[in-house]
């Protein structure tokens, strides 16, 4: 019951993290129909600057700076570089967006280096969140922060006592993304500027002929983007590794997000952020494998059957590519992706 | 996505070449044709003449290697208008398949001759293109290009996870000179690898090319173009694009029997993402196009592998950033601008930009040592190992300790900007008016 408590939040928590970079990714291209390839570059950028900014003032700071900054860098992005191949067709805006996250990774070990950097949460933030306290004898109970050493501890060898702590880092990942995710459809559907944004997706040159400047709503919404990306990274930093690689490790997992919950769809890319999430953390956390499976049918296996790794390869093993393989079932059962509207 | 966003930038460009062919005695009669294809030949047959060393010998091995697989890209790339970021799958796999096809004739298991091996790879590689092509091509445009990206991801991870064939970290390596000898040739020697390469390379190209001259060859660029009208013509463009990403998974996959042959070991990185991404940053480098474009990408991709990064440890920076300035400014690649000038010459005023060209080069030239100067300093200090702090740029020494370094760098790259700025407005209005007399020109012909 803990394991799948905590386990569930684990992956809600990842969910939500993955739905603060696609719903960004998913606004953009639903209004420009740009795939922001570089998106998860963002991403990255704004945990490494909310590391620098930290190691000055402090992390809260941070945490409102860099996603400003990357919001800003995004806008700049936009209005020079990829306005300009707009004329050149969906494959170049593609390309450019590839060719910057590309010179992302490298100036960012140009300028932080190679190896992981130390970027860890502010003091608030360390520790659990709280613990659940298993007890065969007592049941299941909920304690704030840490639990005191001695209610984890059994006093005698017939009592069972576990306890599941729940990072702090976890549930503040949690509390902003579910703050944003407010802000953002109060934003979209309660503000003037959220019903430009919503017509201009729609019917950018009725919105144009009343006297919008349609390339400024793009430029504010690629950078919006942008910004909630770098806040998504301020975030994915302090919880996970700040690296090189960590664009493309999460990149790859956003773009199957956007493609499983419908292109264009902000309510699919909800559903299938959550859906991947929890997906990946159980897997990681079961262990079972083909092998086990057959061996609990007592299906008799010869010797070098039971040496193939293929049969040995565990649930957790396999977790990174379910994504990937959710994607191709998706693509072959429905083809328009979980909540989408429209193939192609 | 819109039906209409398919049609690519490629698109756009290509057609506009064919709508106004270089004038005067084309299209191009068959004798000149055949002679184009004589000199591939002869060049392919007299490199390693020229550049005799063991070293070069390898690079045309692998420059051939790299032509097939950019020109199998580009049949999907530049003719299909499809982005793919998971073609290193088709050449990768294939490349373990030959390599376990090397082995079993070692063994005896599999008896065909090892000359053979790159078509093995290309069966290979088709049949993996039938399996995983299927769900791809269900899309075009940014779809597309997404499930390309998952199944790269998908089948790298996968290669990981069974060490049983795909040798884990490791890889599995093979040996080539197996088998009987025919005509003393053992294939033991790298001359004679990069005979056996030259020639698939030859017939691949001679291949691609004329897949481009077939009907299914012509209806890929009519889905890449204008996929609603297909449609309503009765094509289905799915199939369209299934039956072509075969045949280039096919091609794909020769090229990585071919690699398998060169390299003798297969690992985890041939079916990487980043072997993929490599492919297209210099197809599109090179040009996506043209039929010839990835081949000019082929040739860069090798040298800068083999020579830029001996000279600099920034350079996948180098190489970003200009691939960023390429798709911005000349998004048809380096054949593109060759061919820009060769419309020129056509109509005899090639003489009147040309003369431009050495001041545009020398500001750029200002710029880059600027920009490279720059960048040289921030890696010193990144990865300059202990207290070296100087490193240098085209001859010229740098301290990332002295001021003087960081303030000339950046004095270099204000100044070249603004003088390639000053001279490149001036440039752009001559090449403009250049421009606009050939419209000229073709409209008063076309109005006769």
């Amino acid at each position: 019951m803990e394991f799948f408590t905590i386990s569930m939040l684990n992956g809600l928590s990842y969910g939500l993290l993955l739905f603060m970079l696609s719903s960004g990714l998913t606004l953009i291209f639903s209004m420009m129909g740009v795939l922001n390839f570089a998106h998860a570059s963002f991403y990255m950028i704004g945990a490494y600057l909310a590391y620098t900014i930290a190691k000055v003032t402090g992390f809260w700071p941070g945490l409102i700076i860099a996603p400003i900054v990357v919001g800003l860098l995004g806008a700049l992005f936009e209005s020079q570089c990829l306005r300009r191949v707009h004329k050149f067709g969906h494959v170049a805006e593609l390309l450019i967006t590839f060719g910057l996250s590309f010179v992302v990774v490298e100036l960012v070990m140009l300028i932080w280096g190679r190896t992981p950097v130390e970027f860890p949460p502010p003091p608030s933030l360390r520790g659990p969140a709280f613990t659940l306290v298993n007890s065969s004898v007592d049941g299941l109970r909920l304690v704030l922060g840490a639990a005191p050493a001695a209610m984890c501890q059994a006093a005698d060898s017939s009592v069972r006592v576990v306890c599941s702590p729940f990072p702090a880092t976890r549930g503040f990942m949690m509390l902003v993304a579910l703050l944003m995710l407010v802000a953002l459809w109060l934003l979209l559907t309660r503000t003037r500027i959220g019903l430009v944004i919503q017509s201009a997706l729609t019917h950018p040159e009725m919105v144009e002929s009343l006297g919008h400047n349609v390339p400024r709503v793009f430029m504010m919404v690629f950078g919006a983007g942008c910004a909630l990306a770098g806040l998504a990274g301020v975030i994915g930093g302090v919880t996970f590794v700040t690296e090189p690689a960590m664009a493309f490790t999460v990149g790859t997992i956003i773009f199957v997000v956007v493609v499983v919950g419908g292109m264009g769809s902000l309510a699919g890319a909800f559903v299938a952020s959550l859906l991947i999430g929890v997906i990946q953390t159980f897997a990681i956390a079961l262990d079972y494998s083909l092998l086990s499976l057959v061996r609990g049918l007592h299906i008799p296996l010869s010797e070098g059957a039971s040496d193939f790794s293929v049969l040995k390869l565990s649930i957790s093993q396999i977790a990174p590519i379910l994504p990937y393989l959710f994607l191709v079932l998706i693509l072959i059962f429905r083809p328009k992706g979980l909540l989408g509207t429209r193939e192609g | 996505m819109s039906l209409e966003s398919a049609t690519t930038a490629a698109g756009a460009a290509q057609a506009a070449p064919e709508v106004n062919p270089v004038p005067a005695m084309r299209p191009w009669p068959l004798r000149g044709r055949a002679g184009t294809w004589a000199g591939f030949a002869l060049i392919l047959l007299l490199a390693p003449l020229v550049f005799s060393s063991d070293l070069s010998v390898s690079m045309l091995s692998q420059i051939g290697i790299a032509i097939v697989a950019c020109l199998s890209f580009n049949m999907l790339l530049g003719q299909g208008g499809m982005l793919s970021f998971g073609h290193a799958v088709y050449t990768g796999l294939a490349t373990f398949v030959c390599i376990h096809a090397l082995l079993g004739i070692a063994s005896g298991a599999f008896p065909v001759p090892v000359s053979l091996v790159p078509l093995i790879g290309g069966l290979a590689g088709a049949f993996f293109a039938i399996l995983l092509g299927y769900v791809t091509t269900k899309k075009a445009g940014t779809p597309f290009a997404m499930i390309t990206l998952g199944i790269g991801e998908l089948v790298a991870a996968m290669v990981l996870m069974v060490p049983e064939f795909f040798g884990g970290e490791g890889g599995v390596s093979a040996n080539r000179s197996v088998g009987k000898p025919f005509l003393g040739i053992t294939f033991g020697p790298p001359l004679q690898v990069y005979y056996l390469t030259a020639f698939y390379t030859f017939v691949c190209t001679a291949a691609m090319f004329a897949f481009t001259r077939t009907p299914l060859g012509r209806m890929l660029n009519a889905v890449r173009d204008n996929p609603e009208r297909v449609e309503f013509i009765g094509y289905s463009t799915q199939r369209v694009r299934y039956f072509s990403f075969i045949i280039a998974g096919f091609f794909a996959g020769v090229a990585g029997g071919m690699y398998a042959l060169n390299f003798e070991i297969a690992t985890s990185e041939v079916v990487g993402a980043g072997r993929s991404g490599l492919y297209l940053l210099f197809t599109f480098l090179g040009g996506a196009t043209f039929f010839f474009g990835p081949i000019i990408g082929a040739i860069l991709m090798v040298l800068s592998f083999t020579l830029l990064s001996e000279l600099t440890k920034g350079w996948p920076l180098y190489l970003g950033l200009v691939f960023i300035l390429m798709v911005m400014f000349a998004p048809g690649g380096i054949a593109s601008l060759l061919m820009m000038n060769v419309r020129l010459a056509a109509y005899r005023k090639l003489g009147r930009v040309v003369v431009w060209y050495p001041a545009l080069m020398a500001t750029a030239l200002v710029m880059l040592a600027g920009a490279a100067a720059l960048i040289e300093l921030f890696y010193q200090i990144q990865l300059g190992s202990g207290n070296e702090t100087h490193t240098s740029v085209f001859g010229i020494g740098l301290d990332t300790q002295s001021q003087a370094s960081w303030i000339g760098a950046v004095a270099v790259l204000l100044v070249g900007y603004a003088l390639f700025e000053l001279v490149r407005r001036r440039f752009g209005r001559v090449w403009g008016r250049v421009q606009e007399e050939i419209e000229a020109q073709v409209a008063a012909r076309e109005g006769r």
